[in-house]
C-alpha cells in the first residue's frame, strides 16, 4: 500500500490513518488476475454490488463509446480521437466517486469520463468533430472544456477550487492530466498554489507510460511521480490504475479529506495507453507489441468482470441490460454523428466578447458580402446551366446581418 | 455642522492624489461594491505591493479579500481563471511588466478564449494589472512596454490610463466589466497627481487631451505626458498640435482618431515600445486605411527602437522625448501648407 504523507501542520491527519511511505508500489484491491488483493473488509461499500455492478456498467458503456468514437475517426466523421481504451478505471472510477456539485478538469483524452457525467456523447465529441471547440456547458455540468495544452488546466482546478473554499461552499475541484503533463511548469504551480492555500483539489495523474511517443523514464527521473506530492507538502497515493476499485477509493477519500478541508491529493494511477496517441500516430515506431500484450493481461474491464463472475454477480440479464445500453449508445452515437453537423459563421464572431468589438462587427458584416456573393454567384450559374428549376441557392441567408452577428440567429 | 461635512466633503474633493493612490481607490471601491472582487498576487498583501498600489487593502477587507500569492505568475494567473470560471471577479498583479510573461500561456491560451471556446457560457472576468513602461531608472526586466503582445491576442481588451481619474475610472469599468481586460499601469506616473473625478468614459473611448488644428499626436499610457509637453513647445513654433490618449488599445477607437486626423491631416504615433511589429504600426496602417484622402503627409512614429528595453543610464536615448516627436512633426511636408 502505498500512501505518501508529511506530517499535518493542523493536526487533523488523515482520516484512514495512512502513514508515511515511501514505497512506490501501486496500492490495489483487486489484482490482475481479479482476485482480491488489498486491505478491504468484506462489508466495505466498494465491494457491494449495487455499487460494483454499476461501476462495471459504466465501463461496458465507456469502453463501446471510446470503440465507436475510434471507428468514426476512420470513417473520416470525426477529425481525431485520442482513445482512452484500457484507461476505464480511471476514467470512469474516478468519475464515479465524484459528487454532482464537484467540478472536474478533463483533458483531450477524457470523453469517457465527460459521458460518464451525463455529457451527451455528441457534446462531448465537438471538439474532435470539428464544429466547436467545446460542445456542452460547463457550467451545467461543473465540467471545464477539455483542454489542449498540457497540464494548464490544473491551475484551474486550484483556482476554482480556492474560490470554493472561500464560498463556503464544499465543491471539490478534480483535475486530469498525463505523466507527461507532470513535466510542465503549470502542473508543479497547480499543486503549490493548491497546497499552500489549503485548496479542496484532486490532482489525478494517469500515468499512461506514454506522452507521444516518449516513455515515462524520459519524463522523470523520479522512482514515482506520486513522490512529488511530499514537495509540496500535501497527500500523495499511487494506485494500480487499471482497479477501478483501488481507483475509486482513493478518488473519493481524497475528495473526502478536501471538503474536510485538509487540501489537496495528488494521485498516480498506474495505467496504460493502449492505442496509439491517436489516429495520426503510428505507436510500432516507438513500443514493442509484447508490452502492449502484457497489460493487455492487466485489462480494467476483463480484471472486474473476472472478479464479479466469482461473486456470482454478473448475470445473464445484468450482462444483456448493459450490452444493450451499450448498443443504444452506438447506435445513437452513429446516427447523429453520421449527420454534418450545423455550423454557423456567425459564431466566429458572436463570443469573442461580451459585446462585439466595433471592429470585429466590420469584419462580421465583410464576411457576411462574402458569403452573400458566392451564393449569388452560384445562384447564377446554377440558372447558366440551363438547371433552372431544383437550383437552391442560399440568397437571403445574409439578410439582417447589417452590423448585428445576433441578427438572424 | 452641514457645513463643516460640505467644507470637508469639499477639501477631500478638491485633494489631489497620486495614480497609485487612485488606482487603490478603486480597488477599494469595487471590493466594497461586490463581494466577489478579490485581489491577489505577489506581495500585494501585508506590503501593499511594491509599488504600495494595494495598500492597506488586507488590513481593512480581510486576507480572503487580498492576499499574498507564491511567487509563480502562471500559477496567479491560472488560479484566476479558476475562480471566474467559480464566479469570483480576480483582480490580479504582475508585479512587473516582464514578470508577466510566464503568465502569456494562461492569458493566451485560455484567458482570451474562454468565453469563445464555451460560446459565451464561461465567461471569465478577470482583470490582470501589470506595471509598465520605464523611465523609472529600473534594471533590465523592469521597464518593458508589453501592451502589443497582449493587444494582438484577440479576446483581451487592454487599456491604459494617463491621468489620475482615467485610473479609477478605466479600472473600475474593467473589474465591472465581463471581459477579461489587461489593465496596464504606467509606472513612472504612480506619482504624478491630480484631483480625482470618480465618473468617466467607458472601455473603448478615446480622449482629445488637447485641441489642435495642424496635426494629430496619438499616445496612450505614459507618452500623453511626453505628447502633450510636445505640444507646447511646438506652439511656440507656430504649429497647433492635436493630442489623442488612446486609453484603450482594445477595442480600438478608430471614430475618435480618423476624426482628429482627418481635421489635421497629418498623424504621428508615439509608444515606448520597439516600432516594429508594435502598436504604432497597427494604428499608422489603420489611420491610412481610414483617412488616406485626407493626409497632407505619411503618419509618422516616433517609438523606442528595435532593441531590448537599455540600461537605466542609457533609458533617455531609448524613450520617445519632446524633440524627438518635434523633429518627426517638422518632417510632415509643411511646404504644401
Amino acid at each position: 500500500m502505498t500512501v505518501l504523507a508529511t506530517p499535518d501542520k493542523t493536526g487533523s491527519g488523515f482520516p484512514l490513518g495512512f502513514d508515511p511511505i515511501l514505497d512506490p508500489s501501486p496500492l490495489q484491491y483487486l489484482d490482475e488476475h481479479g482476485a482480491l488483493s488489498g486491505p478491504l473488509r468484506d462489508d466495505a461499500a466498494e465491494l457491494a454490488p449495487d455499487q460494483l455492478l454499476a461501476t462495471w456498467r459504466a465501463m461496458v458503456v465507456g469502453r463501446r463509446f471510446d470503440l465507436q468514437a475510434t471507428t468514426m475517426v476512420r470513417q473520416g466523421r470525426l477529425a481525431v480521437y485520442p482513445s482512452s481504451y484500457g484507461q476505464e478505471a480511471c476514467e470512469i472510477g474516478a468519475m464515479l466517486a465524484l459528487r454532482a456539485t464537484d467540478w472536474f478538469f478533463p483533458t483531450y483524452r477524457d470523453c469517457v469520463s465527460m459521458v460518464t457525467r451525463g455529457i451527451d456523447p455528441v457534446e462531448a465529441l465537438t471538439l474532435l468533430r470539428g464544429d466547436w471547440h467545446c460542445g456542452y456547458d460547463p457550467q451545467r455540468w461543473r465540467t471545464a472544456p477539455q483542454c489542449t495544452p498540457l497540464a494548464t488546466q490544473a491551475p484551474h482546478a486550484a483556482g476554482l477550487a480556492l474560490a470554493a473554499k472561500l464560498a463556503g461552499d464544499d465543491t471539490v475541484a478534480l483535475a486530469f492530466c498525463g505523466d507527461g503533463g507532470t513535466s510542465e511548469g503549470d502542473f508543479h504551480e497547480a499543486l503549490n498554489f493548491a497546497a499552500v492555500y489549503q485548496a479542496p483539489a484532486v490532482f489525478f495523474v494517469q500515468n499512461n507510460q506514454y506522452a507521444i511517443s516518449v516513455p515515462l523514464a524520459k519524463q522523470t527521473h523520479a522512482a514515482a511521480l506520486a513522490h512529488k506530492a511530499v514537495g509540496y507538502g500535501m497527500a500523495g497515493v499511487r494506485v494500480d490504475g487499471n482497479d477501478v476499485i483501488a481507483v475509486r477509493r482513493v478518488v473519493a477519500e481524497a475528495a473526502e479529506r478536501a471538503r474536510a478541508g485538509h487540501g489537496p491529493t495528488l494521485i498516480e494511477a498506474v495505467t496504460y495507453r493502449m492505442q496509439a496517441h491517436t489516429n495520426a500516430d503510428d505507436a510500432t515506431r516507438y513500443r514493442e507489441d509484447s508490452e502492449v500484450e502484457y497489460w493487455r493481461s492487466r485489462d480494467p474491464l476483463a480484471r472486474l468482470e473476472t472478479y464479479l463472475k466469482a461473486r456470482g454477480l454478473l448475470t445473464e440479464a445484468v450482462v444483456a441490460e448493459a450490452n444493450q445500453a451499450a448498443e443504444a449508445l452506438a447506435d445513437d452515437m452513429r446516427a447523429r454523428l453520421g449527420e454534418e453537423p450545423e455550423v454557423d459563421h456567425r459564431d466566429l464572431f458572436r463570443h469573442v466578447y461580451a459585446q462585439p468589438t466595433p471592429q470585429l462587427l466590420e469584419q462580421a458584416v465583410a464576411l457576411q458580402a462574402e458569403l452573400d456573393a458566392e451564393a449569388e454567384a452560384e445562384a447564377e450559374a446554377g440558372a447558366e446551366a440551363g438547371a433552372g428549376a431544383g437550383a437552391t441557392t442560399n440568397a437571403g441567408a445574409g439578410a439582417g446581418a447589417e452590423g448585428d452577428p445576433e441578427a438572424g440567429r | 455642522m452641514t457645513t463643516t461635512l460640505d467644507t470637508a466633503a469639499q477639501r477631500v474633493r478638491n485633494t489631489e492624489i497620486s495614480l497609485a493612490q487612485a488606482v487603490n481607490r478603486a480597488l477599494r471601491d469595487a471590493m466594497t461594491a461586490d463581494d466577489k472582487v478579490v485581489v491577489f498576487g505577489e506581495d500585494v498583501g501585508v506590503l501593499g505591493g511594491v509599488f504600495r498600489v494595494t495598500d492597506g487593502l488586507t488590513r481593512d477587507f480581510g486576507e480572503q479579500r487580498c492576499f499574498d500569492s507564491p511567487l509563480a505568475e502562471a500559477g496567479i494567473m491560472g488560479t484566476a481563471i479558476g475562480m471566474a470560471m467559480y464566479g469570483f471577479r480576480p483582480v490580479v498583479e504582475m508585479q512587473f511588466d516582464a514578470f508577466a510573461y510566464p503568465a502569456f500561456e494562461q492569458i493566451a491560451s485560455h484567458l482570451a478564449k474562454m468565453r469563445n471556446r464555451t460560446r459565451g457560457t464561461l465567461p471569465l472576468p478577470v482583470v490582470v494589472r501589470v506595471p509598465y513602461g520605464g523611465g523609472i531608472g529600473g534594471v533590465e526586466h523592469h521597464s518593458d512596454s508589453s501592451e502589443g503582445y497582449f493587444a494582438a491576442t484577440p479576446g483581451l481588451h487592454v487599456v491604459t490610463p494617463a491621468t489620475v481619474s482615467d485610473a479609477y475610472t478605466l479600472l473600475r469599468a474593467a473589474i465591472e466589466s465581463d471581459d477579461p481586460v489587461i489593465f496596464m499601469e504606467p509606472k513612472r506616473l504612480y506619482w504624478s497627481k491630480d484631483v480625482l473625478e470618480t465618473s468617466g468614459p467607458a472601455i473603448g473611448t478615446a480622449a482629445v487631451r488637447r485641441q489642435g488644428t495642424d496635426a494629430t499626436l496619438i499616445a496612450y499610457g505614459p507618452t500623453v505626458s511626453t505628447a502633450l509637453e510636445a505640444a507646447d513647445a511646438a506652439a511656440a513654433e507656430g504649429f497647433d498640435l492635436e493630442v489623442v490618449d488612446l486609453r484603450s488599445i482594445v477595442p480600438f477607437d478608430d471614430e475618435t482618431v480618423c476624426e482628429s486626423v482627418r481635421k489635421t491631416g497629418r498623424a504621428v504615433v508615439i509608444h515606448e515600445a520597439a516600432g516594429f511589429g508594435g502598436t504604432g504600426a497597427e494604428i499608422a496602417a489603420r489611420v491610412s486605411e481610414r483617412c488616406f484622402h485626407w493626409l497632407e503627409a505619411p503618419v509618422r512614429r516616433v517609438t523606442g527602437f528595435d532593441i531590448p528595453y537599455p540600461p537605466p543610464k542609457l533609458e533617455r536615448h531609448h524613450l520617445p522625448s519632446v524633440d524627438r516627436i518635434l523633429d518627426v512633426v517638422a518632417s510632415l511636408q509643411w511646404e504644401d501648407r
